[in-house]
């Protein structure tokens, strides 16, 4: 019914907070006026990815949102979902969002947390090697 | 059949781009495609938990429509990247090519 706005809602802050720390990052160098590579290395790779989770997110909803026009559930007139109109629909729709769409923004949510740790793993095993 | 559709093609993507690397920002679909099959996989846990073994019997007509829905969603896919692909222009062929235009005025 509309389950992909959970996790859209979730790439829209995800992507909100990571400007926002960008922007911060780049004030806070440009009034050091200097470069500390070590530091910024560390907080560009947290941000970076940030970008990995908000890419499958917003990949993934784009795909979800033109499943829910193939279903007639998305209109491009107002309310926009069809669930909207009647209160039986609507609270039907509203389960499916506390089911479904947490349920999948947990789910990628997990998945980025899992490629998270494997990429930490490696970078660790990476450097040990060159040691 | 849609999440299996998808997630055929999220391999295939994740395999052109291990083996020939993200020139054409390959990894556009590929972000886009496992997102959206992690998503469907959270859909059919859920229809499974209702069905629960009716699930793997489908009426062909749905399967069919299902079929057609995961070719339609993985079109649109290619869609996006490619819209991805003409904007960032990682080849440069724009360029190139306005750039050979604008040596063809001057002379």
């Amino acid at each position: 019914m509309a389950c992909f706005l959970v996790p859209a809602a979730e790439a829209a802050v995800v992507t909100i907070i990571r400007k926002i720390a960008e922007d911060n990052q780049q004030k806070k160098y440009s009034a050091l006026k200097v470069h500390p590579e070590e530091v910024l290395k560390s907080e560009e790779s947290v941000l970076h990815k940030t970008r990995w989770l908000t890419n499958l997110l917003w990949g993934g909803s784009a795909l979800l949102a033109f499943e829910h026009v193939w279903h007639g559930e998305v209109t491009p007139w107002f309310p926009f979902l069809t669930a909207m109109r009647e209160p039986d629909s609507t609270s039907a729709m509203l389960h499916e969002m506390a089911t479904n769409g947490i349920g999948m923004a947990a789910l990628v949510t997990l998945v980025w947390t899992g490629m998270l740790a494997v990429n930490h793993i490696r970078n660790k095993k990476n450097i040990q090697e060159a040691q | 059949m849609t999440l299996l559709i998808v997630s055929i093609a999220a391999v295939i993507c994740t395999f052109i781009w291990y083996t020939k690397g993200n020139a054409c920002r390959i990894s556009t679909l590929c972000w886009m495609f496992w997102g959206a099959s992690l998503m469907w996989l959270v859909d059919a846990f859920a229809e499974y938990a209702e069905l629960h073994e009716e699930y793997f019997t489908p009426a062909p007509a749905d399967m069919l429509n299902d079929a057609f829905l995961g070719c339609s969603a993985v079109a649109f896919g290619l869609i996006i990247w490619l819209a991805d692909l003409l904007i960032h222009d990682p080849k440069g062929v724009f360029r190139k090519k306005k750039s050979l235009k604008e040596d063809a005025e001057h002379v």
